[in-house]
């Protein structure tokens, strides 16, 4: 299989098969979930997710901004067939109806119908050791990307002010971005940097914690709080309202503490493409 | 309550509809989004009809993935999207062209559900992201307007539906919106968090 085959088999694979991880968490709220409407939507939710895999349908109409987290090893010697490889894979996932042409003209409004246009797909590299690289395949949502958000805390508000900012923002997204959702957090670095690492920390499994203690600590205290606030499955009410929050830290400035926070649905797509230095490729979940 | 409803045969049960009850809708159904809601408003503005009769059919905020097969066009994944934007011009879309069933979902404001409450009108939800399973109700895609000046997810789609649902009337022909309710309730929910948040040790 070439480059651009298994990037366009990558897309298709996230576009109608749910991660296990993601469906175990949504058979984990089905069973903890309480309030009766809230259940009967995870009930279609689950049934949604298993046709679309039986029948390989897109899981969601709304087949995302064709989002790619590439790493790179300095001596992978592909890397430009890598950029041409992932538009033209995104050209033709467009046009076998894998994906819904999903990017306009931000003044116009004009569908040039490929999803391609100025910086889209969206291609973020991350320079590593090695002579191999993995291509993280993120469709990301519309109705959850809305509800991003940016906080400049003062350092003064710590800890106390993050988690403040979390939950604020989840009550006024309520049932927007399809809930139970997935928060990424981003702490730390710029306001880009904050962001693109909340967005990053998203490729994380759900239930996987993060390395350091500390973070996942935190992690854990914010699932907690954010399922307090009694959003529930699509803003019904009841116990689930985040499936999981994963945190990435960046150092900071001593004069800012910025917070980013992407949400993303319950329909957390993701498939992987790994490259070895000799061309071989392998699609992954 | 759980309802089965032929549209637009059984139109006049609506009013009868409670908040918290349950629809399946077999009939016509016309797809709109933000463009499409623009584009109806500036026809009206000139003077211009549409070629087809909303109040004959439900109103849904959705942008379908469709493929086109044997010169027939079929609906691959055709959940819904979110309300909210809509909110910005549903007011006159329901006013102007008598629209009485709207489906989404999330939910919408106060605006929306005060027009509603005039024509005796309903807003219901369906599951957000579950695209492929609403795809499976619409058995056939009857026409397609604006499809080349608006591109496939925000063209005019009329779909026939069979069972469309479940359906949850969110906002109800009294103008009771659950959309509200919850709002309210989450606020107070966030007070108590935020409290939480504050008494803790660090």
């Amino acid at each position: 299989m070439d480059i651009e085959k298994s990037i366009l088999e990558a897309i298709r694979l996230a576009e109608t098969t749910i991660p296990e991880d993601v469906y175990k968490h949504l058979k984990m709220a089905y069973s903890m979930e309480e309030n009766e409407i809230s259940k009967s939507q995870l009930q279609s939710i689950l049934d949604n997710v298993e046709y679309a895999r039986e029948k390989q349908l897109p899981i969601c109409q709304d087949t995302g901004t064709q989002t790619f987290f590439v790493d790179v090893g300095f001596d992978f010697p592909f890397k430009k067939e890598l950029v041409n490889s992932i538009v033209n894979a995104v050209s033709k996932a467009t046009q076998n109806y894998y994906i819904r042409p999903n990017a306009v003209d931000p003044f116009s409004g004009k569908n040039p119908g490929n999803n391609v246009g100025r910086f889209i797909p969206y291609i973020n590299w991350f320079l590593r050791d090695g002579d191999d690289a993995t291509i993280n395949v993120l469709p990301k949502g519309g109705g959850s990307e809305n509800a991003s958000a940016l906080a400049m805390l003062k350092p003064g508000e710590g800890i106390k002010g993050i988690k403040k900012f979390v939950i604020d923002q989840l009550v006024r997204a309520g049932a927007n971005p399809c809930p139970p959702t997935i928060i990424g957090l981003g702490i730390g670095g710029g306001s880009d940097l904050s962001l693109i690492i909340a967005k990053r920390a998203l490729l994380r499994p759900l239930g996987q914690r993060h390395e350091e203690k500390r973070i996942a600590d935190l992690e854990l205290e914010l699932l907690d709080l954010a399922n307090k606030t009694g959003v529930g499955t699509m803003g019904w009410g009841g116990k689930v309202s985040v499936l999981d929050v994963h945190i990435e830290y960046a150092y900071r400035h001593p004069a800012s503490l910025p917070v980013g926070m992407v949400i993303q649905c319950w329909a957390d797509r993701r498939s992987k493409v790994h490259i070895d230095s000799k061309g071989n490729v392998e699609v992954v979940q | 309550m759980i309802y089965n409803l032929k549209i637009p045969d059984d139109l006049d049960k609506i009013s009868g509809l409670r908040m918290g009850d349950v629809l399946y809708i077999t009939g016509k159904v016309f797809t709109a989004r933000d463009e499409a809601h623009q584009l109806m408003l500036e026809l009206h503005e000139k003077g211009e009809k549409l070629p087809f009769d909303p109040s004959k059919m439900v109103l849904y905020h959705c942008g379908p993935v469709v493929k086109r097969e044997n010169n027939e066009w079929k609906v691959l994944a055709a959940g819904p999207t979110t309300s909210s934007r809509m909110d910005l011009f549903e007011k006159e879309v329901i006013e102007i062209y008598g629209v009485r069933i709207i489906v989404g979902k999330g939910g919408m404001g106060d605006r929306t559900s005060e027009a509603l409450k005039k024509v005796k009108g309903i807003y219901a939800t369906y599951t957000g992201g579950a695209g492929a399973l609403a795809a499976k109700s619409f058995k056939k895609v009857l026409s397609v307007y604006y499809l080349e000046e608006l591109g496939s997810p925000e063209a005019i789609w009329i779909f026939e539906a069979e069972n469309f649902g479940p359906l949850i009337v969110s906002i109800d022909p009294d103008g009771k919106n659950w959309n509200k309710l919850s709002r309210d309730e989450m606020e107070k929910r966030k007070k108590e968090i935020f409290e939480l948040i504050d008494h803790e040790g660090n």
